[in-house]
């Protein structure tokens, strides 16, 4: 689907008319990414994110299939070889410093690309299906880096793979052997290092898939923007071609030279020096740390302390790890709220940025020891978590009064009588009942 | 519906947690604080320079080689290198015939072709470092039930690694009294010594730099412990990564390009968008 005043795909040269006649990919490329998909003008550059995910998956799947003609899954030899890599192989160092960075970088641009959506609810009727898919894309990008952090075989891959899977020992009756059955042994060994590899290699291309999907989803309704005022005339649109490719190469660039100041200067920064050591289940680690985009979970799961009834307090710690994820799945259905765009909430506001800046806490005191008061701050942010999704916004979406929308996009960033008005006004939009217009 | 569901989740979660914030914040104020001695006598490393640090660090060739030295003659006693082979030498200075003489310095494993028995050979500039011990266990045995790690990635094994291995080298000294008297259990036992940069305070390693021109120099510096320390601390930086001086050469060759690319991306972006009022 497209606006009707997108531009039609028209070959000239008769080869582009061949193909088209006979596979109109080029086509496809033009109304996804081209001059044949009209975008919103008034994207500001959190819109930017979207493209940088793609291209940070194709960076990690590109220096991910290098690095895996190199590296030995193998218990044994696993670590040797990633010494192997970093030393022998030409460039390697560069591949492997690039692919564990990447996968930084990849958590660092969705996390900001899910924010974006979350405040200006960007899940919202006609969206749902765009955010469904892109929460399976972001648990498949955890599953796939988890694995992924466990193919070093050093001291955190081990002691990480064997916390994690523990997880699924605190399912009553059937954990302790589900846990088995997922390693393959009663201890992260040789099994589940090749399992987790086959896997790693596996799942980016089903995100790759999901994330063709995602796109063809946004395709659908087009995407949103920070008005939240859904398109209504031509004025209010531009191509994405050259327009938006322009102001995305622009973003890249930004990107890539952060990117590269980190994984040429500070390559490390972002990992444990515990993974430097090769792993020995004979030696626990002093503090077991995830990575550090796994964080404000493990805060979560890590600030039941205390049984509840009958419920053991690692059983709840799970349960919430695992709610406090999926719940993301049901939020279009929780925040029912007509206005998307959180410039135009005066009430969501305050609370999302408490919500912000409660996940960071979060994340500090994941990556803090489990002792006080780490442990009894993140209680109090895990359940202000919680309550933010299922009780504050589900509230504040049927008690808010929000302020007045513009009429249209073209009207939000030209004023009322900009110089470039619109030919055709869409008449039934008028300012009056603009506040009250409905996100369906 | 789901709104509803997901109220009581909310509220069950919310309460679950602030019962557990009560219970704890009570368990908190009303236990005793016990102080460890790690927590009070665990010392950060002391802060640490060397050439190879910064954007445009360098290795300093002739320090590396005295850090070799020190490496050679001190630790290797018992300290594996298992990841860095003598060819690798090369990029410290040393030339082939050196290289070759180094390697021949050690024994490596080896099969007898006669006989098919294990045996040893002069090392060869392919080889790597060599094994101290045949296993953990005569580690263990010989070094008072401790494994003396391998090195080649100490710097990076450990936080602020390069700063960490010159504190702990120089960080030897007697228990104070106050650790004596608060804490007696954990003042060093038999065979283990006193070293407030170790996370537990205690190790099995004996002071390995103890004497000045404990190692003979040839280039003439003057074999301080001080500077035995910081100097096998930057070998150890560089056995950790050997790559490290071409990452930050090649990073800053990107870095100059990516700069020039995104100047001329960002006026490109905004002689396109000239005409849009966005």
């Amino acid at each position: 689907m497209s606006f009707p005043w997108a531009s039609q795909y028209n070959p000239t040269h008769p080869a582009m008319k061949w193909i088209d006649e006979r596979l109109p990919l080029p086509r496809l490329v033009y109304n996804a990414i081209g001059a044949g998909y009209p975008v919103p003008r008034n994207l500001n550059y959190f819109w930017n994110f979207g493209v940088l995910a793609g291209f940070a998956l194709v960076v990690q799947i590109i220096s991910g299939i290098i690095l895996a003609m190199h590296y030995a899954p193998n218990a044994l030899v696993a670590f040797d070889s990633t010494e192997h890599i970093m030393r022998d192989v030409n460039w390697g160092w560069m591949l492997r410093y690039m692919h564990a960075n990447g996968a930084s970088f990849f958590f660092i641009v969705i996390y900001i690309h899910i924010f974006r959506g979350l405040y200006f609810s960007s899940y919202k009727a006609p969206r749902e299906m765009i955010w469904l898919l892109g929460m399976v894309i972001y648990l498949l990008a955890m599953a796939t880096a988890f694995m992924g952090y466990v193919l070093p075989w050093g001291q955190m891959s081990f002691w990480g793979a064997k916390v994690i899977t523990g997880l699924f020992s605190a399912i009553p009756l059937i954990g302790p052997t589900l846990q088995e059955w997922l390693l393959g042994g009663f201890a992260p060994d040789n099994a589940a290092l090749n399992r987790f590899f086959s896997l790693h290699y596996l799942l980016p291309f089903v995100i790759a898939g999901v994330v063709i999907l995602h796109v063809w989803a946004l395709h659908i309704p087009g995407s949103s923007n920070p008005t939240g005022v859904e398109v209504k005339q031509e004025s209010d649109t531009v191509p994405f071609h050259p327009y938006y490719t322009a102001k995305d190469g622009f973003g890249l660039g930004v990107y890539l030279v952060i990117f590269a100041a980190v994984m040429f200067f500070a390559p490390n920064f972002l990992g444990h020096a515990d993974n430097y050591i090769a792993a020995n289940p004979l030696s626990t680690p002093a503090h077991i740390v995830p990575e550090w985009y796994f964080w404000p979970f493990y805060a979560i799961l890590r600030a039941f302390t205390f049984d509840f009834f009958f419920i053991e307090a690692k059983l709840l710690g799970v349960l919430a790890m695992f709610a406090s994820i999926l719940l993301l799945f049901f939020l279009p259905w929780l925040d029912r709220s007509p206005v998307r765009s959180g410039k135009y909430r005066p009430l969501f506001r305050p609370f999302f940025w408490v919500f912000v800046v409660v996940v960071l806490i979060l994340g500090y005191c994941g990556g803090a020891p489990a002792e006080e008061p780490y442990v009894m701050i993140s209680q109090l942010a895990s359940a202000y978590y919680f309550a933010h999704f299922l009780i504050i916004l589900p509230i504040i979406s049927s008690i808010e009064r929000p302020d007045p929308l513009p009429a249209s996009i073209t009207e939000a960033v030209l004023g009322k009588d900009g110089e470039e008005a619109p030919a055709a006004i869409d008449t039934t939009a008028t300012t009056g009942d603009a506040a009250a217009q409905p996100a369906e | 519906m789901i709104r509803n569901l997901g109220i009581l989740v909310g509220l069950f979660f919310t309460g679950v947690l602030l019962y557990s914030f009560l219970m704890g914040a009570y368990t908190y104020l009303t236990e005793e604080h016990v102080e460890t001695a790690e927590h009070m006598f665990h010392e950060h490393p002391k802060s640490f320079s060397q050439p190879s640090d910064g954007v445009f660090g360098r290795f300093d060739k002739a320090q590396l080689q005295r850090g070799y030295g020190v490496y050679k003659e001190v630790c290797s006693a018992c300290h594996s290198l298992e990841h860095v082979a003598f060819r690798d030498l090369q990029a410290i200075g040393y030339n082939e015939d050196e290289v070759k003489a180094i390697a021949a310095s050690f024994q490596v494993p080896a099969v007898d072709p006669e006989t098919g028995e294990a045996t040893t050979r002069d090392g060869l500039p392919a080889d790597k470092f060599p094994a101290v011990y045949p296993n953990d266990v005569a580690a263990r045995a010989a070094n008072n039930n401790a494994v003396p790690p391998d090195l080649s990635l100490m710097t990076k094994a450990r936080h602020n690694g390069p700063a960490y291995v010159y504190s702990l080298l120089v960080g030897y000294q007697n228990p104070p009294k106050k650790l004596a008297e608060e804490f007696p259990d954990s003042m060093p036992g038999t065979g283990l010594h006193y070293n407030p940069y170790f996370p537990n305070l205690n190790l099995a390693m004996a002071p390995p730099i103890t004497a000045e021109g404990q190692v003979s120099y040839a280039d003439g510096t003057k074999a301080t412990v001080d500077q035995m320390s910081k100097d096998v601390a930057a070998f150890l930086t560089w056995t950790a990564e050997p790559k490290m001086e071409k990452r930050k050469q090649t990073g800053l060759a990107v870095l100059a390009f990516l700069l020039i690319f995104t100047i001329l991306a960002y006026l490109s972006y905004r002689n396109i968008w000239a005409d849009k009022k966005h």
